[in-house]
């Protein structure tokens, strides 16, 4: 057997373990809105970041929350991630809001990008309450490119809605609509004006997705991000499968009900997740032979056809065996 | 409020012929004078120390790449040819160049290659000792074989025209010297010819429907690259993945020889071979310098890189700089050389390094299981470039 890869680059390494990073600033943005500004406790750098990159939050209570980077990435020693309460939530962004306070130490792990923004000619931005925060960064790099873009960005209220500030500065090209002032962002009418060349990025409450998902454009010209796991139909196959774990030869069988990442963990080998639920991508595996079953919210349809990876926590197997490289 | 020294100065060119020929001297004398050093020769800085250079590659909010990693300035100066997507960008307009081909040459992208490389490797070897044991010149038949026959396949070049690659990529490493240099003037003579025929290359009707170019024009089909950009990230495989690869072989395989006991060391513990390779990176660095632009007025040790003056950033100097590595000129396989510069650092840092690592891992273990012994038969020649460190010569015997 080989040895695996020496030297990985540092941004891998940083994926792999949270590191715990100072709470440096705290500040309320909007009703219900806090942004939280992470730093070093040495001061150094932290791991370079893309636009749509996010970064998981180690809660005390081991689980992991996704939250996109919305800071000024030439800034390298400070990291902001903007973090709406939920009520309906499973804690973490309570925790944020109530416990978490200036100078404290929290597990940091990432960052990561599932969203990453793409060459074009001309952007569109639509932005839903708190999924304005990855296209903050977005509309940075399309600026510094010159390139053209729109922001249409709705939320409840004007109250409710972070970084308007921040975003005066770009005049015209950003479309502030709160809905209890003029009702839903008109997403028709911004599709069928669309300029061929145009691609769009949005980020958002699920219906809002949906509804845009609904507009029929293509999903070369579509991208979206989503925090909420997409609805997934039943398992292509309700019978047992084999995973090969390559590295070492063991093969493990995957039972319904069980997820490859427990059938894989099962035997000892240790897969870094984090959602359980194919949102967040830190489960991201290889896959040599066979062919997934993706059921998770990430992967577009040319990724699926490559059937290159999968998401372990989630994703399944259409065939009896699967090789990964584990 | 800390005063601001005035850099030393030091009278050397690093680009002439006897600083190439044995650059060791210079890069003490440049990690000796001190953390921030002015060359008045060329009216630019240079750091050699090796936190100061890995501090500089990781901080590309202060120093960009845009204005070209050569001493020309391209906010000042032409470029010799469109600059790359890669190298010579900067975020954001780096980013989807680089997300594209980092996936591309990512490790799980070739382990596909794996086999049929190590097949390769295998079958040139075994030809080489068709007749037990051989004196070769090991650049051509090994450092510059091995990569010439994996590397055009993998990328999806067509078989005619092959011979424009090395030149190409010679020159384009000369080129980030001065303009006037004798080699830049002599590489410029057929330059027109050799990128002309790298330029055709990287049009998707003449790469094979399988390979890396093909990648990137995939890429290109799903919106991750715009068509326009897809040749150019091409023409950096072909610039920056031939030479490059054939003179860190050279690197490892010179080593190997001249270090007492290497070769039966590794042939006892094949496993090493990874650890070999990047040793002989760290040893020799095969990109021995790139420059970098300050945008600002940027603190560098007690002195200060003045907003768009330009610093040669010398990897090989960081790479054997004694306040970092334990013995750093001996070329040692049980020392753990993670963390050297050989292939940069940062988000400049080598997108193909894996493919570099595995083309060598191919070849040594092919020649590990069927050389006993690695010897020179004679002196070694240099092949001198403005920015590569590469052997022309490197005779040796192959005990079957």
């Amino acid at each position: 057997m080989l040895p695996p890869m020496t030297a990985p680059a540092p941004a891998r390494t940083a994926d792999r373990h949270a590191v715990a990073l100072r709470v440096a600033d705290k500040t309320v943005v909007a009703d219900g809105v806090v942004t939280l500004t992470l730093a070093h406790p040495d001061g150094g750098r932290l791991p370079d970041w893309t636009p749509g990159s996010h970064v998981d939050l180690v809660l005390p209570t081991g689980d992991t929350r996704q939250y996109s980077l919305c800071g000024d990435r030439r800034d390298a020693h400070h990291h902001r991630v903007g973090v709406l309460r939920e009520p309906a939530g499973r804690g973490g962004s309570a925790w944020v809001h109530d416990e978490l306070a200036v100078g404290d130490l929290v597990g940091v792990g990432g960052p990561r990008n599932a969203f990453p923004l793409r060459p074009a000619q001309r952007y569109l931005f639509v932005a839903g309450g708190i999924g304005i925060t990855p296209l903050l960064t977005m509309v940075a790099a399309a600026g510094a490119q010159g390139i053209d873009w729109q922001l249409v960005y709705g939320g409840r209220t004007r109250a409710s809605m972070a970084f308007l500030d921040e975003l005066a500065r770009y005049g015209d090209r950003v479309s502030v609509l709160p809905q209890d002032e003029v009702g839903l962002l008109p997403l028709r009418d911004l599709v069928d004006g669309l300029h061929p060349d145009t691609r769009v990025y949005a980020c958002g409450p699920p219906p809002l997705l949906d509804a845009l998902a609904g507009c029929g454009l293509p999903p070369h010209v579509l991208r979206t991000e989503r925090f909420v796991a997409r609805e997934q139909g039943a398992p292509v196959r309700d019978t047992p499968f084999t995973v090969v774990l390559d590295r070492t030869g063991t093969e493990v069988v995957v039972t319904p009900g069980v997820s490859v990442l427990e059938a894989v963990r099962s035997v000892g080998v240790d897969v870094l997740s984090s959602c359980r639920e194919g949102t967040c991508g830190t489960c991201e595996t290889a896959v040599l032979a066979g062919e997934p079953d993706h059921r998770d919210s990430l992967l577009d349809d040319a990724d699926r056809a490559a059937g290159d990876c999968m998401y372990v926590c989630v994703s399944r197997s259409r065939g009896d065996r699967l090789v990964l490289d584990l | 409020m800390t005063a601001v020294a005035t850099p030393p100065e030091l009278d050397l060119d690093p680009f002439a012929d006897d600083v190439l020929r044995d650059p060791l001297p210079a890069h003490a004398a440049l990690r000796d004078a001190g953390a921030l050093v002015r060359l008045p020769r060329y009216d630019t800085f240079a750091v050699a120390r090796y936190a100061d250079v890995r501090a500089l590659l990781s901080d590309w909010q202060s120093f960009e790449s845009a204005a070209g990693v050569g001493l020309t300035n391209f906010r000042r100066e032409t470029p010799w040819r469109p600059p790359s997507l890669l190298l010579e960008a900067d975020p954001p307009a780096h980013d989807a160049p680089r997300t594209v081909l980092a996936g591309i040459l990512g490790p799980r992208a070739l382990r596909r290659l794996r086999a049929d490389w190590a097949a390769d490797a295998d079958r040139l070897v075994e030809d080489l000792l068709a007749g037990g044991s051989v004196e070769v010149d090991a650049v051509p038949t090994l450092a510059e074989a091995f990569p010439l026959r994996v590397f055009p396949d993998a990328v999806g070049l067509g078989r005619e025209g092959r011979e424009h690659l090395l030149p190409y990529g010679d020159h384009a490493f000369n080129a980030f010297g001065p303009t006037d240099n004798p080699r830049v003037l002599a590489g410029n003579e057929r330059m027109a010819e050799h990128a002309g025929w790298v330029g055709q290359q990287c049009l998707r009707e003449n790469l094979s429907p399988v390979g890396f170019g093909a990648d990137v024009w995939a890429a290109a089909d799903r919106g991750d690259l715009t068509h326009a950009q897809a040749p150019l990230v091409v023409r950096s495989l072909l610039t920056a993945g031939v030479d490059t690869t054939v003179h860190g072989i050279g690197a490892l395989l010179h080593a190997l020889a001249v270090t007492p006991g290497a070769w039966e060391a590794l042939r006892a513990r094949p496993e090493l071979v990874r650890v070999a390779f990047d040793e002989a990176v760290r040893w020799e660095s095969p990109v021995q310098a790139f420059f970098r632009t300050a945008v600002r007025d940027v603190p560098v040790g007690d002195g200060v890189v003045p907003a768009g003056e330009k610093v040669l950033v010398f990897f090989a100097a960081a790479n054997r700089d004694p306040r970092h590595w334990a013995d750093p000129d001996r070329f040692d396989l049980t020392r753990d050389p993670s963390g050297h510069v050989g292939f940069g650092m940062g988000i400049h840092q080598c997108v193909g390094q894996h493919v570099a690592r595995l083309e060598a891992e191919s070849l040594l273990t092919a020649l590990l299981a069927r050389v006993t012994r690695l010897k020179l038969t004679g002196a070694p020649v240099r092949h001198l470039n403005n920015t590569l460190r590469a052997w022309e010569s490197l005779p040796v015997r192959l005990t079957a």
